[in-house]
């Protein structure tokens, strides 16, 4: 709204488009400037991080605003470009370009010369990657939708496969684009669905039809399908672990805390906006499937030794979780419960910011632990907090958020979920309001989860003693990387202490698909108490919380001083008197994960190879990897090959042959048409 | 916010710091009695905490700031638990920052920070405790929480302080589905704060300690305030079961004399809390770390059981 009376005319809509424009420029920039590296790195990276704030002040501006469309004259004669700007676009370009503020800066830092595809490509590369999530954002129509989708993967699959010398990282890149595809397929047959009556392509046709319940259904069961592809909701979740790894550290941060977003997104789109969450059991697929996702994602993320991999099957339960605040949010909503519907959608979005920001936080931290050490295996890492201390503490920061505790931003969406699980009991249908509070349980215990995981992840990688002698030459991070983490320390601070604000804030985007104004709700009970219904209910405040803990440690510690002494002295580390230990003695990535193994025997794959007795040199070996691979996606690919090795017969190479499949097709169509 | 909730919360925060301690003594009293040995004194622990504050701390050499931030970090944490549940009255203001769930996650604070400062030294025994204590947590913590659900569900509130209102003030009522909590509830309240059968406070250098394994590198004050933070937890969890099931004597109305009556009545009922505990210790013995899991389990099927007989009877 203020932008508009600063800005000579021009609308919130006009100058994102402005400021995508902008980041193109730079991408085309950069590959002019190919081989001056210090120019991009310098320059033009900071100047897109620039432009990224530039677009969380029109974002954030939009939230609040009035709708806006418009029509671009691109694309094909015929067929241009509708975007569309209301309040839900607006709160995930908030948090595109709000995350993106702080990857752009840190990866001015970050990129080196010599390591794959040029830097000056791979400026293009990136920008092309933000500005195609922009406008997959802005997208009012299927067809600018897909291509921007498509866009959007593409750019990706280039950024994923930087270091494309590597074998591995060019099959996780396959592996990727494979996903991708599949389920842009998906997307593609459910919009078809959804325009059957109309035969046009823009959503605001696709909102005014009304599809009878079996081709609505097949709609929301394909949209599931192809962004859940996105998502990677298990079972579809496998190229996750592979491209997150693979990625520069910046990529994965963007992939991870934006790009999967734009999947929660368009599942919200289409089920909420096109579709009209009409029926209860989408809620309740959902909700399982989330709740499966979430589960399958925290445990697994607890037996990893790759910190990327950790980070990776996190965010899929992450994922999991946002899915099971949107199931919930259906099922209030079919069930015209809408301030309940409004408060499980809240806590969904919430989430998503909330993920976004410590996310991308920990992984640009694994990022700088890469450059430091070379090293992305846990057990090769280990007392980095003595070398690189700023990124260990940020990364605390990112760890602590990333295991739900309070006061910070994971803890308020964790709370959110779990009071509107705590509302399902009155839903009017009798299984679900017996059997969906039951499943508040299992959250719990998936969050707890995420607390040991986060707690494996920073204290193996940051404390103890180094487990190689090449740690103690780590470097700290640069002070552009830095800057970037710092930023995005300042929005996972804040998510955790402004909840009542931020809710506020979204609220427009939360009334737009459940009809309900919760932020006024939330502001009327107390601007520093978080009470969504009332506040004999359920309250929490972050800020008298942080304000209970800090005076309590400060009044301890002065108190302790006052009383007794600070006398300290620095001695050789007791452990029972055992002299002879050294950092090998350690607990392992693996020995962390070793009670979840055990305990969750039956979902992981474990191959064990014991040594015998007689052995002369004695070997360990054993992989974690995942049933589902074995049992669903390699049976399917060698389906494929099986099929694709029967067309190939069809091929022979011989003209004669060639002309006689001619011949035969055309003898059958004349068979058809004379009929 | 009224003088009488300031004095309210002042007193509930000066009770506990005072009270935890007297808890842990009684509680070795009872046991000794029940053991047939000569029972330490009731103010044995002061004199401990006092010994180990005068102490000087040292430090293992490459010990991180983390390492010596922890100890405050877990007693602030433990003491503002301890404000938020109404012990005495329910008045307070710190109350409504942190309702059940948050107080689970206050829990989760310390012991992450616990857990990984015991990491920091990088000894063979403090990570494995680190490991082990994460474990019972991530066990005992949904548990936990369910038990509060179900607890919240029948009050329809997650605020400790109005449960105790709403349980007070309604007539007397038996629910089914708190049985099955109180179970759970005792089941996790002895895992998370250390007693047989999980694991063993007086015992130590032994391979399979949990919370000696954790504060194996502390000493002198960093110590002291451990100790009393442990104390705190159980007096914390202590008072959460009294608030879920016989809230009957917190001073609900805003007077002094409800408050003054209030303390007697809490002592009381932690007495007999203490020595229910101490009974508990003597009559189990320690279980093999693994099979922590499967009681835990058991603690964590018993919270879901009663909040399924919560909706089947609908009490």
């Amino acid at each position: 709204m203020q932008l508009v009376n600063w800005g000579l005319g021009l609308l919130a809509l006009d100058w994102i488009l402005l400021l995508l424009a902008g980041w193109l420029l730079l991408g085309v920039l950069g590959v002019f400037a190919w081989q001056r590296f210090t120019l991009v790195a310098k320059v033009l990276f900071p100047l897109g991080a620039l432009f990224a704030l530039g677009l969380c002040l029109a974002a954030g501006s939009a939230l609040t605003g009035p709708t806006e469309v418009a029509v671009l004259p691109l694309g094909l004669p015929g067929l241009p470009f509708h975007l569309r700007l209301d309040s839900l676009s607006a709160l995930f370009l908030l948090i595109l370009s709000a995350v993106s503020v702080g990857v752009s800066l840190f990866s001015a830092g970050y990129f080196r010369k010599g390591e794959g595809t040029p830097p000056g490509l791979m400026c293009l590369e990136y920008h092309i990657f933000l500005a195609s999530m922009a406008l997959v954002l802005l997208a009012d129509d299927a067809y600018v939708f897909m291509v921007m989708w498509e866009t959007m993967a593409l750019s990706s699959f280039f950024l994923v496969t930087t270091n494309h010398r590597i074998d591995e990282i060019r099959r996780a890149g396959y592996l990727y684009l494979l996903m991708a595809h599949v389920g842009a397929i998906a997307i593609l047959l459910c919009f078809g669905v959804l325009q059957m009556h109309g035969g046009d392509y823009s959503f605001a046709s696709m909102r005014a039809q009304h599809l009878s319940p079996f081709w609505a259904s097949l709609a929301f069961l394909l949209a599931l399908f192809g962004f859940g592809a996105k998502a990677g909701i298990v079972p579809l979740h496998v190229w996750l672990p592979e491209a997150h790894p693979a990625a520069p550290s910046p990529v994965s941060a963007l992939m991870s805390g934006v790009m999967l977003k734009t999947a929660i997104y368009g599942l919200l789109r289409v089920t909420f906006d096109l579709l009209g969450a009409q029926l209860w059991w989408w809620g309740v697929l959902l909700l399982a499937l989330g709740l499966i996702s979430a589960l399958y994602g925290v445990v697994f993320s607890a037996v990893q030794s790759d910190m990327k991999r950790l980070l990776a099957y996190s965010s899929i339960e992450n994922i999991g979780l946002m899915m099971i605040g949107m199931g919930l949010a259906m099922l209030f909503h079919v069930y015209h419960m809408p301030a309940l519907a409004a408060l499980a959608l809240t806590a969904c979005l919430y989430h998503v910011a909330s993920h976004a920001a410590y996310k991308s936080l920990l992984f640009l931290c694994t990022g700088s632990v890469l450059h430091a050490t070379g090293e992305r295996n846990l057990g090769h890492l280990g007392g980095l907090i003595r070398f690189m201390p700023w990124v260990a503490w940020i990364s605390l920061i990112g760890a602590l958020a990333a295991a739900g505790l309070p006061p910070l931003g994971g803890f308020v969406a964790e709370w959110l979920l779990l009071q509107s699980f705590l509302f399902t009991p009155g839903l009017p249908n009798t299984f679900l309001n017996m059997l969906i509070p039951i499943l508040a349980a299992a959250v719990a215990l998936i969050a707890a989860l995420a607390g040991y995981t986060m707690v494996k992840f920073f204290g193996v990688v940051f404390l103890g003693q180094p487990r190689e002698d090449k740690l103690t030459q780590a470097h700290d991070a640069s002070a552009l990387e830095k800057g970037g983490m710092l930023w995005l320390v300042g929005l996972t601070l804040l998510l955790g202490l402004a909840p009542t604000q931020l809710i506020q804030g979204i609220s427009p985007a939360v009334r737009q698909l459940t009809a309900f104004d919760l932020g006024s709700a939330v502001v009327n009970n107390s601007r520093w108490l978080l009470a969504p219904i009332s506040v004999d209910r359920a309250s929490y405040s972050p800020i008298i919380f942080l304000f209970g803990v800090a005076l309590s440690f400060a009044l301890t510690f002065v108190l302790v001083r006052r009383f007794y002494h600070g006398r300290m002295r620095r001695a050789a580390p007791w452990d029972c008197g055992f002299p002879a230990q050294n950092a090998r003695m350690q607990d392992t990535a693996e020995g962390f994960g070793h009670p979840i193994r055990q305990i969750f025997e039956p979902f992981f794959r474990i191959d064990r190879q014991l040594p015998s007795p007689f052995d002369a040199a004695p070997r360990y070996r054993m992989v974690v990897s995942d049933h589902l691979w074995f049992c669903l996606y390699l049976p399917l690919a060698r389906l494929v090959e099986w099929m694709s090795r029967g067309v190939g017969r069809l091929q022979q190479g011989k003209i004669a042959v060639y002309l006689m499949y001619s011949f035969l097709t055309l003898v059958l169509l004349l068979l058809v048409v004379t009929q | 916010m009224t003088p009488y909730a300031v004095v309210s919360q002042a007193l509930d925060g000066t009770a506990a710091l005072l009270l935890a301690p007297l808890l842990i003594g009684w509680v070795n009293q009872c046991r000794a009695w029940l053991q047939n040995r000569r029972a330490p004194s009731l103010l044995q622990q002061y004199r401990v905490l006092h010994k180990l504050f005068n102490k000087e701390s040292v430090l293992a050499e490459h010990a991180s700031s983390l390492f010596r931030l922890a100890p405050y970090m877990v007693f602030g944490c433990m003491l503002l638990a301890n404000m938020i549940i109404p012990m005495l009255s329910t008045d307070l203001p710190l109350a409504s920052a942190a309702d059940a769930i948050a107080l689970v996650g206050l829990f989760a604070i310390a012991r992450t920070f616990i857990a990984l400062a015991a990491m920091d030294v990088g000894t063979a025994f403090g990570s494995l405790g680190a490991r082990r204590e994460m474990l019972i947590g991530f066990l005992a913590e949904p548990a936990l929480l369910t038990v509060l659900f179900t607890s919240s569900l029948i009050m329809r509130t997650t605020s400790l302080a109005r449960m105790v209102e709403i349980m007070t003030l309604q007539p007397f009522a038996i629910y089914p589905s708190l049985a099955f909590a109180g179970v759970a509830f005792t089941m996790v309240s002895l895992a998370e704060n250390a007693r047989i059968p999980v694991d063993n406070p007086t015992t130590h250098l032994e391979l399979t300690m949990i919370h000696e394994a954790l504060i194996l590198e502390y000493s002198g004050r960093h110590l002291a305030l451990l100790e009393w933070a442990a104390s705190l937890k159980l007096l914390a969890y202590s008072c959460i079961g009294l608030t879920i099931f016989f809230p009957w004597g917190v001073a609900t109305n805003a007077s002094l004399a409800s408050l003054a009556l209030a303390l007697p009545i809490l002592l009381f009922k932690l007495a007999i809390g203490g020595a229910f505990l101490a009974l508990i210790e003597t009559f189990s013995a320690k279980m093999r770390l693994f099979r922590v899991p499967e009681f835990l389990a058991t603690a964590f099927m018993f919270a879901v059981m009663g909040m399924l007989v919560h909706f089947l009877l609908g009490a």
